[in-house]
């Protein structure tokens, strides 16, 4: 099993902002049909900020490098998805402590806590159309990484039909039917981009993540 | 729709420096997002922190003075501010008798601001926090984020800063709120779309000859699209709507808002049709004020708030207020 590193952690979120920048306005689309037209800019906001606080103070584990990060996104993001997504983290890295290494194992626990975390802190469950429908069976199928993007791409893809029962988006009703959620769209990116650290780790040789099928996702490949 | 900006990431950030500009008596933090009333910490009195997004104008940094707020925390457009600014502004303001927060029922804002209740309890500081959940247009609000808070936000501020103003505890400013939110109801009609820097466009289509009922203010669709109404209609949907959620058994302060793009002209006269039906439904009205104060954006449209006052609640309408939105009475 592969052993992952504060410099796996920092390239996935190095894959998440490049993500959430190259599809910021597609972001900001789905947000504008259910929601107020921000959630794009808000994550390269936050995702940029993270990578410039982790290239300039690196902590040397993993547990760590997801507490800073989780920090960054709650101070930059702003909205709901800023403490979601910082909680999201942070919860994981303290599931991590201080350990220099984990092995995918762990880091699939950690990921669920925080997951866990981001249910409680917003009070949805699956089905409930929001963040969660994409990540809860993502990190269920970890730590088996391009099973978990294609959960978190069907997850979302299945929010479409859902009417919207959290955040924003509840204000509409059945109005709020027929719609990708934003939020379960950018979870969606931000699994993607863990898997394609890890695949792009296996092609480097440096362990055995499985198959670094790109998925046909927008998520996708870089 | 062409805008007076620079760059869309820039627009918070150059208006907090023209707000400095213009408002010498009030502390602009450009930096980290902060309206502060220049002589905070005021001894022995309890600060008045509220937020949100950008994009509400005068909401909130324009309520910012003696008699209403002690501190605003801007986020980004329709985007509420992050935990660190609530936390800053609360050490900001607290002159030992602690801190109200004052925040709209949007999940982002209270999550937000609940973090940085608990970072300022961490510092000493003793913060009470309350809702404002106004908007009646939320139907089944057990299934969904709850009733929106709206223009029932000018009324708790106002209220509430003037029992801080008077030197009244934290327990009773916060009470002063509670009343005042509980006894607002708001419900709001959108005839064009908001622009939002970010999109460059507007955030929903909105045919020509349609109106949106049930409107938030972020631009957020309604529930209910309809042909376009007369003010004369308008006015007997909304204030309908209000009254079936609430019947005001006493006096009410009306605010007729607009949101943004609909002239003074056009409000004052559905503030005229507004009158009339509430004369109709024998509601007293005990004090009007007719403007754009919670805006959103360059949407075109209004709401209309409704809240119920005793005599106490109208004694802290009437008291003196000096903000760059409000100002009576000094």
């Amino acid at each position: 099993m592969a052993q992952r590193d504060a410099e796996f952690i920092r390239r996935w979120l190095e894959a998440a902002a490049e993500a959430v920048a190259r599809d910021a306005s597609r972001l900001t689309e789905l947000d504008s049909a259910i929601g107020d037209a921000d959630h794009g800019s808000n994550m390269r906001r936050g995702f940029a900020a993270v990578v410039a606080t982790l290239a300039d103070q690196p902590p040397t584990d993993p547990g760590g490098t997801l507490r800073v990060a989780g920090r960054t996104l709650i101070s930059t993001v702003g909205g709901a998805a800023g403490p979601l997504y910082g909680t999201l983290l942070r919860s994981a890295g303290k599931a991590l402590g201080d350990d220099p290494v984990v092995d995918d194992e762990r880091l699939a626990e950690a990921l669920r806590a925080g997951v866990d975390g981001v249910a409680s802190l917003g009070g949805a469950a699956v089905g409930d159309k929001t963040m969660v429908d994409a990540l809860l069976p993502a990190v269920s199928a970890l730590p088996d990484y391009p099973a978990a993007r294609q959960a978190a791409e069907e997850g979302a893809a299945a929010t479409v039909p859902l009417r919207a029962r959290k955040g924003r988006a509840s204000y509409l009703g059945d109005r709020s039917t027929g719609h990708l959620d934003p939020g379960a769209a950018s979870s969606a990116l931000l699994i993607g981009a863990l898997a394609d650290a890890a695949a792009a780790g296996a092609e480097a040789g440096g362990a055995e993540a499985g198959g670094a099928e790109a998925g046909g996702a927008e998520a996708g490949d870089d | 729709m062409r805008m007076l900006i620079n760059e869309p990431e820039r627009v918070v950030g150059d208006a907090l420096r023209g707000m400095a500009a213009a408002h010498p008596e009030l502390l602009v933090d450009e930096e980290h997002r902060l309206i502060v009333r220049r002589d905070a910490p005021v001894p022995g009195k309890v600060g008045l922190v509220s937020g949100g997004g950008s994009g509400h104008e005068p909401l909130h940094g324009g309520f910012v003075g003696p008699g209403m707020l002690d501190a605003a925390c801007p986020g980004e457009v329709f985007t509420s501010p992050v935990p660190d600014q609530m936390t800053r502004a609360a050490a900001a303001v607290d002159g030992g008798a602690g801190v109200l927060f004052v925040v709209k029922n949007y999940t982002g804002d209270v999550l937000n601001f609940d973090m940085a209740a608990e970072l300022a309890e961490d510092d000493g500081v003793e913060v009470a926090r309350v809702l404002v959940q106004d908007d009646v247009a939320v139907t089944d609000s057990l299934y969904t984020a709850g009733r929106r808070g709206t223009g029932g936000t000018l009324f708790v501020e106002k209220l509430a800063g003037a029992a801080a103003e008077a030197g009244a505890p934290l327990a009773r400013v916060a009470a002063v709120a509670r009343q005042a939110s509980e006894a607002s109801r708001s419900f709001g009609v959108a005839l064009s779309s908001p622009t939002t820097p970010a999109k460059g466009g507007p955030t929903f289509d909105l045919p020509a000859g349609e109106l949106e009922l049930g409107i938030g203010i972020h631009g957020e669709p309604g529930r209910e699209r309809r042909p376009v109404m007369t003010s004369a209609e308008i006015a007997d949907f909304t204030v309908d709507a209000l009254l079936a959620d609430r019947m005001p058994t006493g006096p009410v302060l009306l605010l007729v808002n607009g949101m943004g793009a609909t002239p003074l002209l056009e409000l004052y006269g559905f503030n005229a049709e507004v009158r009339r039906v509430l004369a109709e439904r024998r509601v007293e009205v005990a004090r009007t004020l007719v403007g754009n104060y919670v805006t959103s954006l360059d949407m075109a449209g209004c709401s209309v708030t409704l809240c119920q006052v005793d005599e106490e609640l109208l004694r802290l309408w009437d008291a003196p207020v000096s903000t760059p939105g409000l100002r009576w009475g000094r």
